[in-house]
């Protein structure tokens, strides 16, 4: 028999699937933004006004998204937390080796981790490096015209370090990062859920994971 | 800002008698200081202060120092239809030195230099039109046998102020373009710590330059500047943001081609690489040649040349985005993203594969 473990809480799943609505919303108005690949009949239109419009509130709300899931990772549970998803605290640097053999087909399967596997909070890590890196840019982008304001303040000192072509390059290549980390996360998940019971991908959706009855009782 | 000393002027002849002489009459001479008001963003009633200043104006002495550049600059100024009100209000300033223009040759004239850098030290404008270069002690530029540097040095140093005009001689323009061979740089770079107004621009506009020297008539003192040292009245908003064809971008109609119908009907350049978005200026609103054209107007998209480096930085022009280095010219951004996806969903179909080959001998036995 197996028992039901409530690893993801609440704050973890709504995030994480926010994240997946704004990384799509944003993926495709960003692309329009980038490289208009319609264009409007009638000048009366909106298309790029919307599309701009869209991108600048999902971006906001995709920060404001990131900022309650590290609040999370000093609130949750013992899943969830900081220590958990830096991958130098611990044993997980060895555990993290263990896992990358494995996916080479170096090493035996390591014991399945009920939150995240040392590999998968290393790239988790990195990836939240990579939305920062895309809030940054993308926001010095926005403050462009309200260069006076909170926005200049906050960003301006980017164009001090890069051109605003190159801030935009910039943007522009963490989108093809971030979507390069999706492939890998849906693979492994995938991969992980076809070669453990463990329920992992269910448990995006309701939270539980499953271990063998004895784990449990220890 | 600085003020103006109190005694900056050797002429008392009114300067309103002089453009009298040139005819122009009272009418053309308001009507420039409504639109220099216009251009330095103060209200119409300024136009008053304005021509009073004008007129009370006290000549002084202003230098015009050329050094790696084209003489685009000058030309702007020079090469109207006709003289315009502009050119005549640059006369109420007493022009004493500027080698493209001036009758005087060789030693002469650069006696007639350095007699306003040692009789109206403190006291005379200078203007400076090229790039400054550094490297090999800056044997790359001389005049009369002086460095580049060592002019700029020696006259900007004694300046009462300094006014850099083009993108060369604000951040080194085109010569300081990679690989920059004379180590060339702009005046705030060469001559640090001075009295310094930077019109960038690619050539700069002229009526940024009189509307500068007006402002300094007018209220004796130089107008507000960005970090850059740029006059925040011609040089604080951005260009896509006052663009004529910006309605084409927020409605989502786009040139595709150069020629093609959204070409012929006016719609925005942006897909063809236009840097207006990239770029602050006053282009949309003054335009050049006395309120003829911009280049947008004309068709072809912002090149961004107020930008400092901008022969560097918005580069290709008719790109939207930069060339990734190492990637080769054609190479953009999006190829190398596609790529990199396409890698990693490779790396994906491969471990797949493998696994398949491998079998299912690791499946997990907890239960």
């Amino acid at each position: 028999m197996q028992d039901r473990v409530y690893v993801w809480e609440a704050p973890v799943r709504v995030t994480h699937w926010i994240n997946v609505i704004c990384i799509l919303a944003l993926s495709v108005t960003g692309f329009y933004i980038g490289n208009p690949f319609l264009v409007a009949r009638e000048t009366s239109a909106f298309l790029m006004g919307w599309m701009r419009f869209v991108h600048f509130v999902v971006a906001y709300i995709f920060v404001v998204n990131m900022a309650v899931r590290i609040y999370w990772a000093f609130a949750g549970n013992k899943y969830a937390v900081w220590q958990e998803i830096l991958p130098f605290t611990g044993d997980r640097m060895g555990k993290l080796f263990s896992h990358m053999s494995y996916y080479a087909f170096l090493g035996k399967k390591p014991p399945t981790e009920l939150g995240h596997t040392p590999l998968a909070s290393a790239g988790y890590c990195i990836m939240y490096a990579l939305f920062a890196l895309s809030a940054v840019t993308g926001f010095a982008l926005y403050s462009q015209p309200h260069h006076h304001g909170f926005l200049q303040f906050a960003f301006g000192w980017v164009f001090g370090i890069m051109s605003i072509p190159a801030t935009r390059l910039l943007h522009h290549l963490t989108m093809w990062l971030i979507f390069y980390f999706v492939i890998l996360h849906i693979y492994l998940v995938l991969f992980q859920n076809s070669t453990s019971k463990s329920g992992i991908l269910g448990s995006i959706f309701d939270g539980y994971r499953f271990v063998p009855s004895k784990k449990a009782g220890k | 800002m600085r003020d103006l000393p109190e005694d900056y002027s050797d002429n008392s002849e009114q300067p309103f008698d002089r453009l009298v002489a040139r005819g122009v009459t009272r009418r053309d001479f308001m009507k420039f200081c409504s639109a220099m008001a216009a251009v330095l963003a103060l209200p119409h009633t300024f136009a008053g202060k304005i021509a009073e200043a004008i007129e009370a104006a006290r000549r002084p002495s202003l230098v015009w120092l050329e050094f790696q550049d084209c003489c685009g600059n000058s030309e702007a100024l020079l090469r109207a239809s006709k003289p315009t009100i502009g050119r005549i209000v640059l006369d109420i300033l007493s022009v004493d030195y500027h080698e493209t223009i001036m009758a005087a040759a060789g030693k002469q004239a650069e006696k007639s230099l350095y007699d306003v850098v040692d009789k109206q030290k403190g006291k005379y404008i200078a203007v400076v039109e090229g790039s400054i270069p550094m490297k090999d002690n800056g044997v790359y530029c001389c005049v009369g046998g002086k460095s580049a540097l060592d002019i700029a040095r020696k006259v900007c140093g004694n300046a009462m102020a300094t006014i850099a005009v083009g993108t060369c001689a604000t951040a080194g323009g085109i010569p300081a373009a990679k690989p920059n061979p004379t180590g060339a740089v702009g005046v705030k770079t060469a001559v640090p710590g001075i009295t310094l107004i930077n019109l960038p621009g690619c050539p700069m506009n002229v009526e940024n330059l009189t509307a500068t020297v007006v402002h300094f008539l007018t209220f004796g003192a130089l107008p507000a500047t960005d970090g850059e040292g740029r006059p925040l009245f011609a040089y604080g908003e951005r260009i896509h943001d006052h663009c004529e064809r910006r309605a084409h971008f927020d409605a989502g109609q786009f040139v595709r081609q150069w020629g093609d119908e959204g070409h012929r009907q006016g719609w925005c350049l942006y897909e063809m690489g236009c840097k207006g978005p990239e770029t602050y200026g006053n282009c949309p609103v003054v335009k050049y040649n006395m309120g003829t054209s911009w280049p947008v107007q004309a068709g072809h998209g912002c090149v961004g040349c107020y930008q400092a480096n901008f022969w560097d930085n918005m580069t290709p022009f008719y790109r939207r985005l930069p060339k990734v280095p190492g990637f080769g010219v054609e190479t953009t951004a999006d190829k190398i993203g596609i790529g990199v996806a396409a890698v990693a969903a490779a790396g994906v179909a491969a471990h797949r594969i493998a696994r398949a080959i491998k079998g299912k001998g690791e499946e997990e036995t907890e239960e």
